[in-house]
């Protein structure tokens, strides 16, 4: 679209009165905000669509002029989708600067070659043209009646927590209740989501609103049962590529990593669930996701099992308020990997050959009738792997992220139709069975990284009626990342001795 | 070519790996790529025994001679008779193609036209034709998808776009019925005082569907004198 500058305002080329000269939108380098006229009556089916979000003009269903005239107003703002600064492109919706997913299109709406981010483009184009239109609060928050809320009890949960999900959850309703950032560093098999309950209580019960973002849809759906039953009396916004709930602003919203881009300023307490999954550690743009989405005095709590070398190291050093849950809630230690080396594998399995000790780590497994899942670092190595080891055992499977097949045998291996489950990293967090050893072929690979390492090891010794697992790296060459694994954990261990976390 | 950012497919976004031969060796020259292997053994060509008028594969239980049922009952109809000389569509309509155009179409990720240049380009030089013709959009829709997809397609392949037709009706025809399709009024009109005597027109589009999108355009060049009107689409 192109605008024209008047004034303290900028003016669509299509409602303009009398010609002035235009630029697209990303060419006005400063956008003026009207000052805010209180006594103008809003419309306020624009600002129930438009609260907290960053929307494009296809996205909502008002005419330009009266979205011209809210923001004349000062109710409504424009940003520059696209954003130039020298020579770097940046997507203002998604934070994306990298050459390659931009192209440029000769634009019918602003008449000029205009530039689009590809990565976004599923949520609709955003092109050097096009402004992202915001609503504003009188006092930019947009609370809920805080009377009503805090006179009632929010939170119907009987549970108990762990000694260790006790300190945490105390430090996450102070973080929420100081507005400040912290990171819950907590073990695979902790129970994450129970030490969110009291301070999400606090932010609701101020009149705040509340996200949880977390990187997979299958988490968003298990999570918004759970919230909606603890918190009865709170509408639950859920939100996923698909989910209906997209125009509903609610006080709690559990929302994929991705969706958090149509977000801006929302958020009083953002809740960014396993900051070290894929996408979010490759992804710089749902960094910005998450600063975009976040309002400028707000509570940001991170959590992890496994959170990255250099955010461990500001732990360390003092520089990052954190948490940890070193235990797990049935208080048995963490399995320690062991490091086996296993020669050249690959070269043996060129030969349909699997190295002896590897065969002799599955036959025990097999004879004793202990479930196994076994990592395999590529899937057409593993489908060699599956090869040979079905001559072992002809229920053997192997499962990969694109398999059509997946849940199913996902749910064959739970109810123990299947002896050994081969896999790639696509299992190594979420999925949890209950008694199983862990092996890892290869664990020399580039793709098992010191976080992959530890979510893997954490599939074993899950429940409480089965709290321990073998775990095993059989590699043909030790590398850092493996021993760094070992170590976090080990330390994770002495952790919870120290604190009595463990029986 | 550059050396330090690898070349990405258009459509996976996944790096394609060059091929190195004596040839891109010695002289410097590279097959560029558009998209990378796996992509492109999912776009199906449009191969073996095809109707003569419109250019799709032809099923046994669906054709009479070298005709399929279809361009049959065109024929038949007086009005519609030789309109369209021939169609040639490149791929087949399959899932993967309906999302790739769905994309660029709708989603409007213009550069996805770039993925079939190379094919369409030499086609389309195969085929005698004075004027490159897109079929056009009404004025709303080209505002709210940015571009015309048939433009860019041409453009894509390094060929001139001649704008010889504007839209009437601004109805979206795929919600339409074959039967409300065929009998619609004109939804074309001539938008150049060019004089078509004799001349050999291709049409370009990205799918063919009923092929009434395509004879509607081509009738209406036909009766500003036109000789013969061929017509190119991506998918069918």
């Amino acid at each position: 679209m192109r605008f024209a500058v008047i004034g303290q305002k900028v003016v669509p080329e299509s409602l303009l009165k009398s010609p002035s000269p235009t630029l697209p939108i990303s060419k006005i380098s400063s956008i003026p905000t009207p000052q805010q006229n209180l006594s103008f009556h809003f419309n306020p089916e624009i600002q129930a669509v438009l609260q907290g979000k960053q929307l494009l003009m296809d996205d909502l269903p008002f005419s330009l002029e009266e979205i011209q005239e809210h923001y004349e107003n000062g109710w409504l703002t424009y940003r520059n989708g696209i954003e130039f600064h020298g020579k770097t492109v940046l997507c203002q919706r998604c934070g994306n600067s990298d050459s390659s997913w931009f192209a440029s299109f000769p634009c019918a709406r602003c008449g000029e070659s205009c530039i689009y981010c590809r990565r976004c483009l599923i949520m609709g184009r955003v092109s050097a043209c096009t402004p992202l239109i915001g609503w504003r609060d009188p006092d930019a928050d947009g609370r809920t009646n805080i009377a009503i809320l805090s006179s009632m009890k929010l939170l119907q949960w009987t549970g108990s927590l762990s000694d260790g999900q006790r300190e945490a959850s105390g430090r996450v309703e102070q973080a929420v209740i100081s507005g400040q950032e912290l990171l819950v560093w907590a073990v695979c098999g902790a129970g994450k989501t129970e030490i969110l309950f009291k301070g999400i209580e606090q932010a609701l019960a101020r009149g705040q609103r509340v996200c949880i973002a977390t990187p997979r849809t299958d988490v968003v759906l298990e999570l918004t049962p759970r919230l909606k039953a603890v918190f009865p009396e709170i509408p639950v916004a859920s939100l996923y590529g698909g989910s209906e709930d997209r125009h509903n602003h609610a006080p709690l919203t559990i929302s994929t990593t991705h969706q958090l881009f149509r977000f801006y300023h929302a958020f009083d307490t953002l809740i960014v669930d396993e900051v070290d999954a894929f996408p979010f550690s490759v992804d710089e743009t749902l960094r910005h996701a998450v600063k975009n989405a976040r309002k400028p005095e707000s509570t940001v709590i991170y959590l992890t099992a496994t959170p990255s070398r250099s955010w461990q190291r500001e732990c360390r050093l003092g520089k990052r308020a954190y948490v940890t849950i070193p235990a797990r809630f049935h208080r048995h230690p963490l399995p320690v990997p062991e490091l086996i080396w296993c020669g050249n594998w690959g070269k043996q399995l060129e030969r349909e050959k699997l190295p002896d000790n590897v065969i002799r780590w599955v036959k025990i497994r097999l004879d004793a009738g202990k479930q196994a899942l076994v990592f395999a670092p590529k899937i057409e190595l593993m489908k060699k792997i599956l090869t040979r080891l079905r001559k072992l055992h002809p229920d053997i499977e192997s499962v990969y992220a694109e398999d059509p097949d997946r849940k199913e045998k996902v749910m064959k291996m739970r109810n123990k139709e299947i002896p050994l489950l081969l896999t790639t990293t696509i299992l190594e967090r979420g999925v949890t069975f209950p008694d199983i050893d862990v092996a890892v072929i290869g664990a020399e690979a580039e793709i098992f990284t010191e976080s992959a390492l530890v979510q893997i090891a954490g599939r074993a010794g899950r429940s409480a009626s089965h709290p321990t697992g073998d775990v095993t790296f059989f590699h043909y060459g030790r590398t850092e990342e493996m021993l760094r694994a070992k170590r976090v954990i080990e330390e994770m261990n002495r952790e919870a001795t120290k604190r009595c976390l463990l029986d | 070519m550059n050396l330090f950012s690898p070349k990405r497919c258009l459509i996976c976004h996944g790096e394609i790996e060059a091929e190195i031969s004596w040839r891109s060796i010695f002289l410097n020259r590279t097959k560029e790529e558009a998209v990378c292997r796996k992509c492109e053994s999912m776009l199906l060509p449009i191969e073996g025994e095809k109707c003569t008028v419109c250019g799709r594969e032809l099923d046994l239980s669906f054709c009479e001679g070298s005709l399929c049922l279809d361009c049959i009952r065109w024929e038949k109809d007086e009005s519609w008779r030789g309109c369209l000389e021939k169609n040639i569509s490149l791929y087949h309509y399959n899932d993967f193609m309906k999302e790739v155009i769905a994309r660029f179409k709708f989603r409007g990720d213009y550069c996805l036209a770039s993925v079939f240049a190379g094919k369409l380009r030499s086609v389309l030089k195969g085929i005698p034709g004075d004027y490159i013709v897109p079929i056009p959009l009404s004025a709303e829709r080209l505002y709210e998808r940015g571009f015309n997809q048939s433009e860019a397609l041409i453009v894509g392949a390094g060929l001139k776009p001649v704008p010889l037709l504007a839209r009437i009706h601004s109805e979206k025809q795929s919600k339409k019925t074959r039967r409300d399709r065929i009998h619609l009024p004109q939804v074309f009109r001539l938008e150049s005082q060019e004089k078509l005597t004799g001349k050999n027109i291709v049409l370009v589009d990205d799918i063919y569907t009923t092929g009434s999108t395509l004879r509607h355009a081509a009738r209406i060049l036909k009766e500003a004198g036109a000789d013969k009107v061929s017509s190119l689409t991506i998918a069918r």
